[in-house]
C-alpha cells in the first residue's frame, strides 16, 4: 500500500508566500488571542488549593458551593469533571490564610452535609512555588530554542537554525493561542507536552533539511527552489504517516488518558498538526529567504562525512 | 551485504533476554505486605527478628506468601489485605512499640528475579496513592533564633568580664550592645571578638550613646542555615518513622526546602499534625530521695509521689523525676555522638550556650551523685531519653553523656537531642495528595493509552509495509519492552505523565522506522536491487534519525534539568525512551531484516508493500 506516489515534484516553494502569509495570520491571531484573553493558567503557575471529590450519586453543586461559601471560601469555583458525579474545587490563594489547611476545612465542611464525599486528589502550590514553576517553565522554553539552534548551526548552517526555530516559536505560540482562546487550562503537563512538540517539530525541519542538504550535492544543475522542492515532495509521504502513527497514539491518549492527561493530548494534536505544515511550509520557505545556497551549504558539513557519503553514493549506483 | 557479524546478532539477543529479565517483575503485580523496622538503638533489625516474626505469624495461623529479611527491615507479603492487617495488629501487640509495622505493597516475583536486583518500576504518588509535601523552612526565623541567644550570651559574658554596659537587644539579626562611653565599648569589643569569632563586630557613635552592633558572618549564616535544615529533616525522619510509612522520601530541595513524600498515607490531616507538631527538650532531675523500691512500685501502680512525676527509660528503668525543669532544649547549641578518652565508650558530646552552661554548672555542682534525666515531650507524651548519673561538677558548657551501649546509640540520643524541636518553623508550600483508587485509575488511563495506541500503529504499520512494517511493529515492541526494563532497574519514578511519555516516545519512535521504510522504497523506485535498497535505507536514514533524535533530546533533557514533579516524570522516559528507540529501530530492526533478507541468494521482491 502506498498513498503518495508523486512522480513530480510540487512546487512548493512557489506557494510560499501564499503559506507564510497564512502562518503569519494565524500566528498574529494567536498572539492576539494571548495577549486578549490571557491562558488560563492552573493552580501549578498561579498557587492555590485544586480538590477533587466524587460522590456515590450526582453531585449536587448547589450545596457545595454553599457549604464552601459557609466556611468562607467566596471565591472558590465549583465545576463537575468529567462525570457527574466528581467535583472539581478550585480555591484562590488567600492571605493571611494558612492555605495548608484549607483543603481539610472544605472536606470537613463538605462531609458534614454529605458524608459520602471521597476526597480524590488534592493539589496545593505556594504563591512563590507557582512563581517558580512559571519561571522555570519559561527558561526551560528558551534553553530548548538555543540548544535546538546550537546543534543544527552547528550541524547544517545558521541559516537553517534560525528557519527552524523560527518554525517551531510558531508552532508553540500557535497551541498557546489555541489554548487562550478555547480557555483551556494551563498547567505543568501541559507545558510538558509543549516541550515535548518544540523537539518533536524540529524532528520535521531536520528531516526535510538533511534531504535539502543530500540534493543539493546531487542535483548539481538545479535551483535552490528546485533542490528545496524536491527534499519536500520526496519526504512528504514519510512526514504525514510518521505524524499519523503519532497521532494515533495521541489520540488513544485523548480517549482512554482521563482528565489529567485530557489537554496534554489536545496541545500534543494541534502541536503534531501544526507541526507538519509548519516544518515543510515554513521552514523551508524562510531558509530560502535567508538565502541558503549550496556554497554555504556544502562548505557547513565536516569534511569526513562529506566523503564517506560520496563514497556510498558511488557504490550505489554501480550495484544495478 | 545485508549481513551482520554474528557478535551483533548475539549482542542483539543478549540485550532482550535482559531486557525480558528485568521487566519481567512488572507482570507479577503486587502484594499486601507489612514491614517491620526499629527506631530503637539498641534493637537490631536481624536474623533473629525474621525468626520470631515467622514463629509468631505460625502460632496465629496467619498465612504467609513470602517471608525475608533485607536492608530495609523484615518483610512478610500476604494473599490480601485482610490478612495484612491482621498480621500488622498481631505482630505489633507481640513485638511491641518499640516496633514500626509499616503497611507496604511488594512485588510478587519470584526469589530468583528478585536475587539479579530485577524489581518492578517504582511508581510516583500520581500513580499508587499518596502525600507529596513541599516544605519551606523560614531561614529568617532561624537566624533571629540564633541572634536571640547571642543577647543571652553577650549579657552573661560580660557580666562574667565585669565589663560595664548600659543594655543588649536585638534588632532583626543585628544584636546591639549599648554602652556609657568608647573606652568601655573598646574593652568589650576586644573581650567579645575573641570569644565569638562568628560575628562581626562594628563601633557605632549615636551622641550620647556608644553602640556596638554584631551582626552574624556569611559563613556563619550559612552554618546556621545548614544545621537548621539538617536539623529539621532529621526531626521529620523521627516523627515519620511514627507513621509508619513504608517508603518515605525526605529529601533537602534547594537551600532552604524539604520534599517529603508518603506513599500510601491517606489520612493527609494526621500527616500534617505530626509533620508541623513541636516537641522540646527538658532537663529534670531524678529524685533520688524519694524513688526507693516502694515509691517506684507504687508508682507503676499510679500513686505518684507528690512534686514527681513517674517514667521508665528506655532500657525499662523505672525513676521519679522532679517536676521541676532545670534546662529546656533551647539552651542546646550542638550534640554529636563521640568516644570517651579514658574508657573508649561510645558517648554523647552536648554542648550548651553560655547561660545554659550557667545553670548547668550550677545544677551539676548541687547535685554530684544523682542522675539527671533528659526528657523528650512530644504531643504531651514525655519520654525519659537517658538519665545519666552526675559525677562532678561541669562548668564550660561542654557535657558528655557516657554510658552508650555502642557508637549507633550514641549517634541516635544526639540526634534526638539535637532534633527533639524544629530548628526553624516550616511552612508547607505544596501539597499534592492522590487518593489510592485515583491511583488505580490512573495506571489503569496510561496503560490502556499505551496499549490502543500501540495496536493502532502496529495495525497501521502491517498494513501499510507489509513484512517490513511488522519488522518495524516486532522493533517498537522491544522499545517497549527495553524502556520498561530500563525503568524498572533504574528504579525510575514512573508518573501518570511518565507513562504518557512512553505512549508519546512509541508513537515518535515509529518515525525512524517510516524513515527506513520510505527510503528503502524510494532506493527500489530508482531502480536498484533489493539488496542494495536495504542497505542504502538503513544507512542513509541513520544521519537523520540521528539529527532529529538529538534535537528531541535536546529538549528532553531540557526538560528534565528544569522540570519539577509531573515534569520531570515525563523527561525522564522521554530522555531514556529516545535512548532505547535509537538501538531498536536502527539495530534491532535492521537485525531482523537482515536474518530475513541478507542470507537469500535471490530476491526478486521485497514485501514492503
Amino acid at each position: 500500500m502506498e498513498f503518495f506516489k508523486i512522480k513530480k515534484d510540487i512546487p512548493f516553494m512557489s506557494y510560499g508566500r501564499l503559506t507564510t502569509t497564512i502562518s503569519l495570520v494565524t500566528f498574529l491571531l494567536s498572539v492576539f488571542f494571548l495577549y486578549s484573553k490571557g491562558l488560563h493558567l492552573g493552580v501549578d503557575f498561579t498557587g492555590g488549593t485544586m480538590m477533587e471529590v466524587s460522590y456515590p450519586q450526582a453531585a449536587n453543586l448547589d450545596s457545595i458551593r454553599k457549604s464552601v461559601d459557609e466556611i468562607g471560601l467566596k471565591d472558590a469555583t465549583v465545576q463537575n469533571f468529567g462525570t457527574s458525579q466528581d467535583v472539581l474545587i478550585r480555591l484562590p490563594i488567600k492571605p493571611g490564610l494558612s492555605t495548608a489547611q484549607l483543603s481539610e476545612n472544605v472536606l470537613k465542611a463538605l462531609s458534614a452535609t454529605d458524608p459520602a464525599v471521597k476526597l480524590h486528589r488534592v493539589e496545593f502550590v505556594g504563591p512563590q512555588v507557582g512563581q517558580e514553576l512559571y519561571d522555570k517553565g519559561a527558561l526551560a522554553m528558551l534553553f530548548v530554542c538555543l540548544g535546538i539552534m546550537a546543534y543544527l548551526a552547528i550541524r547544517f548552517e545558521w541559516r537553517f537554525a534560525v528557519a527552524a526555530v523560527i518554525a517551531n516559536m510558531h508552532d508553540v505560540i500557535i497551541i498557546l493561542g489555541f489554548f487562550a482562546f478555547f480557555q483551556w487550562e494551563f498547567n505543568l503537563t501541559v507545558l510538558a507536552a509543549v516541550l515535548a512538540v518544540l523537539g518533536y517539530s524540529v524532528n520535521e525541519s531536520v528531516v526535510v533539511f538533511d534531504r535539502v542538504r543530500e540534493n543539493f550535492r546531487k542535483m548539481r544543475k538545479a535551483s535552490v527552489p528546485e533542490v528545496i522542492n524536491n527534499a519536500i515532495t520526496r519526504t512528504m509521504s514519510r512526514t504525514i504517516i510518521t505524524h499519523f502513527s503519532t497521532e494515533l497514539m495521541v489520540l488513544s491518549m485523548l480517549v482512554f488518558g482521563g482528565e489529567v492527561l485530557h489537554n496534554f493530548a489536545l496541545a500534543l494534536t494541534i502541536g503534531i498538526l501544526f507541526g507538519i505544515y509548519s516544518s515543510v511550509l515554513v521552514a523551508s520557505p524562510i531558509a530560502m529567504y535567508l538565502g541558503v545556497s549550496r556554497e554555504n551549504l556544502i562548505g557547513g558539513g565536516s569534511r569526513k562525512r562529506r566523503q564517506k557519503s560520496t563514497h556510498c553514493l558511488d557504490r550505489i549506483e554501480a550495484a544495478p | 551485504m545485508n549481513r551482520y557479524p554474528i557478535w551483533k546478532y548475539l549482542l542483539v539477543l543478549t540485550i532482550v533476554v535482559l531486557g525480558l529479565l528485568y521487566a519481567a517483575p512488572n507482570l507479577f503485580g503486587e502484594s499486601p505486605a507489612v514491614q517491620i523496622t526499629t527506631t530503637k538503638a539498641n534493637l537490631k533489625v536481624d536474623q533473629a527478628l525474621l525468626a520470631s516474626t515467622e514463629s509468631i505469624l505460625k502460632q496465629e495461623n496467619i498465612p504467609v506468601e513470602a517471608l525475608f529479611l533485607d536492608a530495609t527491615g523484615v518483610k512478610a507479603r500476604f494473599a490480601n489485605t485482610d490478612t495484612q492487617l491482621k498480621a500488622k495488629d498481631v505482630l505489633q501487640s507481640r513485638l511491641g512499640k518499640d516496633y514500626v509495622i509499616a503497611l507496604n505493597l511488594l512485588s510478587r516475583s519470584p526469589e530468583w528475579l528478585r536475587s539479579i536486583g530485577a524489581r518492578p518500576m517504582y511508581l510516583g504518588l500520581d500513580l499508587r496513592g499518596g502525600v507529596h509535601f513541599l516544605l519551606q523552612v523560614d531561614m529568617k526565623a532561624a537566624l533571629d533564633q540564633a541572634a536571640e541567644r547571642y543577647v543571652g550570651d553577650f549579657r552573661s559574658a560580660l557580666r562574667t568580664g565585669r565589663l560595664n554596659y548600659l543594655g543588649v537587644s536585638r534588632d532583626g539579626q543585628t544584636v546591639n550592645i549599648r554602652f556609657k562611653d568608647s573606652e568601655s565599648l573598646q574593652k568589650a569589643q576586644k573581650a567579645l571578638e575573641r570569644e565569638y569569632t562568628d560575628l562581626t563586630f562594628k563601633a557605632q557613635d549615636r551622641g550620647d550613646e556608644k553602640v556596638l552592633s554584631a551582626v552574624l558572618s556569611e559563613v556563619a549564616k550559612k552554618r546556621i542555615q545548614d544545621f537548621a535544615l539538617k536539623q529539621n529533616i532529621q526531626t521529620l525522619h523521627n516523627r515519620i518513622n511514627e507513621l509508619g510509612v513504608a517508603e518515605p522520601v525526605i529529601q533537602q530541595q534547594g537551600l532552604d526546602r524539604v520534599v517529603v513524600q508518603l506513599p500510601g498515607v491517606q489520612d493527609t490531616a494526621k500527616a500534617k499534625e505530626i509533620l508541623g507538631r513541636t516537641a522540646t527538650l527538658e532537663i529534670r532531675m531524678v529524685d533520688e530521695d524519694k524513688s526507693n523500691a516502694v515509691n517506684l512500685e507504687n508508682a507503676a501502680k499510679g500513686q505518684v509521689p507528690f512534686g514527681t512525676d513517674f517514667f521508665t527509660d528506655r532500657n525499662g528503668i523505672p525513676m521519679l523525676v522532679k517536676k521541676n525543669v532545670v534546662l529546656t532544649g533551647d539552651y542546646i547549641t550542638d550534640a554529636g555522638p563521640g568516644m570517651d578518652n579514658q574508657s573508649g565508650g561510645a558517648v554523647v558530646h552536648v554542648n550548651l550556650d553560655n547561660r545554659g552552661a550557667r545553670i548547668f554548672k550550677q545544677a551539676t555542682r548541687e547535685n554530684v551523685g544523682k542522675r539527671m534525666a533528659i526528657l523528650l515531650i512530644e504531643k504531651g507524651q514525655a519520654e525519659v531519653v537517658t538519665a545519666p548519673v552526675i559525677r562532678e561538677e561541669i562548668g564550660g558548657g561542654r557535657v558528655q553523656i557516657s554510658g552508650m551501649a555502642n557508637t549507633r546509640e550514641a549517634t541516635d540520643i544526639s540526634l534526638l537531642l539535637r532534633s527533639g524541636a524544629l530548628a526553624a518553623p516550616m511552612e508547607i508550600i505544596e501539597e499534592r495528595t492522590v487518593g489510592p483508587s485515583m491511583g488505580e485509575a490512573n495506571i489503569e488511563r496510561g496503560m490502556h493509552s499505551t496499549m490502543w495506541g500501540f495496536v493502532a500503529i502496529s495495525i497501521f504499520m502491517i498494513i501499510y509495509y507489509m513484512l517490513f512494517g511488522s519488522v518495524s511493529v516486532l522493533s517498537l515492541g522491544i522499545n517497549l519492552l527495553l524502556l520498561v526494563a530500563l525503568l524498572s532497574l533504574l528504579q525510575a519514578t514512573l508518573t501518570l505523565p511518565g507513562i504518557a511519555a512512553v505512549a508519546l516516545t512509541l508513537g515518535m519512535a515509529i518515525d525512524a522506522n517510516v524513515l527506513i521504510n520510505e527510503r528503502i522504497r524510494e532506493e527500489l523506485r530508482n531502480g536498484n536491487t533489493p539488496q542494495a535498497s536495504i542497505h542504502a535505507g538503513y544507512d542513509r536514514a541513520f544521519d537523520t534519525i540521528l539529527d532529529a533524535n538529538v534535537t528531541t533530546m535536546i529538549a528532553g533533557i531540557a526538560l528534565f534539568a528544569l522540570g519539577t514533579g509531573p515534569v520531570k516524570g515525563f523527561a525522564v522516559v522521554h530522555v531514556l525512551g529516545i535512548l532505547t528507540s535509537m538501538f531498536t529501530a536502527v539495530v534491532v530492526s535492521r537485525s531482523v531484516v537482515n536474518l530475513i533478507y541478507g542470507y537469500r541468494r535471490k530476491i526478486s521482491k521485497l514485501s514492503i508493500g
